[in-house]
């Protein structure tokens, strides 16, 4: 294997693939970046039973053929290496690696021993980048970063017609998103469970690209189901998650007892000052009536602090409490600079909702979050 | 200062339940094979039964003793209304287990007459009220009144004046020393210190490069006869917890599942009826090779909920069970506050109406017994199958 290629196109696609890779390697190979060369293109993979991910650059190449790299030195590297060509071959168990009067020799790792990428699943259709990105970012806030309960550590895509729906919960908070994208058949109805963490790390990659995103999706039978993102000349597939995911989005609220319209970075600003007395045993109080908002706060320790603020209100004066980890996480995925907070009870779900300047609600995003019950 | 012991306290009780084992030899212990004494009457001690003795070894000595399993429902009523007793003569009682507490009558004698008279008045009252026998030790300080009632056992009391304190301490064995266990005791024979009066009037320089600073302070206080320790009237719980130790070992999940799901109800129950709720969770696994490994889980809020102390239990469980036989398992509830305190509700706010459930299920307890109720999955287990066993040991007594 032999080849030229841009440094900048080199050492972003390896930077793309190391960032993948895992940090603690189940078997040595998997810490490697595997390089193909193939028709004067270079693919760089990584993968780990999980997650695959691999991008693919044109290269002046000389010969065909493989090779295995530890993929976070060469990413160290390739960032490194001056603004010039890099001639790239792979001479007995080393890579030679020169680039100006740089010279690099890495030691390699036998390719026969490194697992089979996976094939990209069904193609499902297609979504614009930047806007799936924003979304899986508005809804991964809420999956679970425990494993108590696996199902929650997912986000679960409904792919219904031309609407997909992402949700996530951790049983104390849930996000629901429904945006528009082109399935590749019109009447397509599918469901996949994928991991949050690898889907906003994915979303949020590939979304800086821009232009669209291609999804594919294969169920399989358990533990099989696998799912696809591609976007320009990179690609990545992550296992699914197994398990029921529960039926949350009944319990988005119908109706409501209570509005109140505010400022979100208002809000921001007032409940990081005042829960800066809380702890986490402890939550933020809000007292919504027509006169506006008081944010209140008392830690274990007899601290207190409070404060007021504007915001329009309709309904019965009300009280309700929150975690204020849980309602900062709110205020800043909701993505709008105005908000309605839509209440019933005390006791019972409040529902964060995107609005205009005009205070109509944006409909298509929900982050409600379950109140914190102060005494009895 | 009075310390009050009742005397063979889970036999006694048994006895008074049904007088016919009066006067024969009575050991309540077990569960099962690996089962421990919980307590002994006079008559089986005579043999030689011991508490906290293997079941088996008890069998051996006296092969005629009248074996009961415990009832701790039973226990732990008497013990209540045991304190209640002292609570009328004096409000600062310290229990340290059901069935033995302090006492600090200083301010009780303008009411109730001399500490003496007053050891009297508990006896009396512990006997008419609830059939019982107990013993009391009287001294200016807590260490030498547990030394006391230990001496006046069975049914007795032994008084030690102020002046005469430290005539009746030095005479005594170093292991009589609160906190002087074996080890401490063959240290201290090394050095040719035998007696408690040998400890006092050892220089403490000779204690502490032998014991270590903390431990040399504690003895040479103690052995001259100060004790700074005062009655804590309510001890501040730290943790609730129960375990369970197998008969054999067990490396069936559905087992100790079931088992996890009985220890997870009776941490809950307990919580509740402490008025406590609790937000980690430990669970604690000693293998067969008694390696023994703990995993804790916190949760966003605090819970006093079989159902959610469960769910955690189990998450927690399999995070670290190296799926190789278990000899114990155990589940802890820890970061207590007040039941009152703010509860981050979630979605599935079953939690609450499982939470109505549990509390319902606590007052059919209450009142019929502990075998009346429980999780469907665990109906065919025996009665007391799965409870916990550490820390519920009546005292040498």
């Amino acid at each position: 294997m032999k080849f030229r290629v841009e440094r900048d196109a080199l050492a972003d696609a390896v930077a793309w693939t190391a960032k993948s890779l895992p940090s603690r390697p189940s078997m040595p190979v998997l810490a490697g970046a595997l390089l193909r060369v193939a028709d004067s293109q270079l693919h760089v993979s990584g993968f780990d039973y999980e997650v695959s991910s691999q991008v693919t650059v044109d290269v002046q190449a000389d010969s065909e053929g493989s090779t295995l790299v530890s993929g976070r030195l060469l990413a160290e590297i390739t960032k490194a290496l001056p603004g010039k060509p890099v001639d790239v071959a792979s001479i007995g168990s080393h890579l030679e690696l020169t680039c100006g009067s740089a010279r690099f020799t890495l030691p390699t790792m036998p390719v026969e021993d490194y697992p089979t990428l996976p094939e990209m699943p069904a193609l499902a259709g297609t979504i614009d980048a930047p806007a799936f990105a924003a979304a899986v970012a508005q809804v991964a806030v809420a999956a679970c970063r425990d494993d108590t309960l696996p199902m929650l550590t997912g986000v679960r895509m409904e792919l219904e017609s031309e609407t997909l729906t992402l949700l996530a919960t951790d049983r104390y908070r849930l996000t629901v998103k429904e945006l528009s994208w082109s399935p590749d058949a019109p009447d397509v109805s599918l469901t996949a469970l994928v991991p949050a963490k690898t889907l906003a790390d994915t979303a949020k990659t590939l979304g800086s690209l821009g232009g669209q995103l291609t999804l594919s999706l294969s169920r399989g039978s358990a533990g099989e189901g696998m799912i696809g993102f591609s976007a320009g000349t990179r690609r990545t597939t992550s296992r699914l998650l197994d398990g029921e995911f529960p039926p949350v989005r009944r319990l988005l609220p119908e109706g409501h007892n209570a509005q109140a319209r505010f400022s979100v970075s208002a809000l921001t600003e007032v409940v990081k000052r005042v829960g800066l007395v809380a702890d986490r045993a402890t939550p933020v109080r809000l007292s919504m009536s027509v006169d506006g908002l008081i944010v209140e706060a008392s830690g274990s320790e007899d601290a207190r602090a409070s404060e007021a603020m504007d915001c329009v209100y309709t309904g019965e004066p009300m009280t309700i409490a929150f975690n204020h980890q849980y309602l900062l996480d709110g205020l800043s995925a909701v993505g709008t600079s105005t908000a309605v907070f839509s209440l019933t009870d005390p006791k019972k779900l409040a529902a964060l909702l995107p609005a205009g300047e005009d205070g109509e609600v944006i409909p298509g995003y929900w982050y409600v979050i379950m109140p914190v019950r102060v005494g009895g | 200062m009075l310390h009050v012991d009742m005397d063979a306290f889970f036999a006694s009780v048994e006895v008074r339940r049904r007088p016919e084992l009066r006067g024969l030899p009575v050991v309540v212990g077990g569960p099962g094979a690996r089962g421990v004494v919980s307590s002994a009457s006079y008559e089986a001690r005579a043999f030689g039964v011991r508490s906290a003795m293997p079941l088996a070894r008890a069998r051996q000595l006296c092969p005629d003793a009248v074996l009961l399993p415990p009832r701790f429902g039973d226990y732990r009523e008497t013990s209540a209304a045991i304190m209640k007793i002292f609570h009328e003569l004096t409000p600062l009682v310290q229990p340290l287990s059901l069935d033995e507490a302090f006492l600090d009558v200083t301010g009780a004698g303008r009411l109730f007459g001399s500490p003496t008279a007053i050891a009297d008045l508990v006896r009396r009252r512990v006997a008419d009220e609830q059939g019982l026998a107990c013993s009391v030790g009287v001294a200016p300080t807590m260490f030498v009144a547990k030394l006391g009632s230990a001496r006046a056992k069975p049914d007795g009391i032994v008084v030690v004046p102020a002046a005469r304190l430290l005539e009746y301490l030095h005479p005594l064995p170093v292991a009589a020393i609160w906190g002087v266990g074996e080890r401490t005791a063959e240290v201290l024979r090394r050095l040719g210190l035998t007696t408690v009066g040998a400890v006092a009037s050892a220089p403490v320089g000779m204690l502490r490069s032998a014991l270590g600073p903390a431990a040399a302070q504690h003895l040479h206080a103690l052995a001259a006869g100060r004790d700074e320790r005062r009655v804590v009237p309510q001890r501040v719980e730290k943790s609730i917890g129960a375990e369970t130790t197998f008969d054999c070992d067990v490396a069936d999940p559905a087992t100790i599942r079931k088992t996890l799901l009985a220890l997870s109800g009776t941490v809950a129950a307990r919580a509740r009826k402490a008025g406590y709720a609790g937000r980690t969770i430990v669970v604690k696994i000693r293998y067969a090779d008694f390696r023994t490994v703990s995993r804790s889980r916190t949760l966003p809020g605090a819970t006093d909920v079989a159902r959610e102390v469960f769910a955690t239990t189990l998450a927690a469980f399999g995070a670290i069970w190296e799926k190789v036989p278990v000899r114990l398992v155990g589940v802890r509830l820890t970061g207590l506050t007040g039941a009152g305190a703010p509860r981050q509700l979630a979605l599935d706010d079953q939690t609450d109406s499982w939470r109505r459930a549990e509390r319902a299920a606590d007052a059919i307890t209450a009142r019929f017994g502990p075998q009346l109720l429980r999780p469907a999955t665990l109906l065919d287990e025996m009665p007391n199958g799965a409870g916990d066993r550490e820390g519920d040991q009546d005292g040498q007594g």
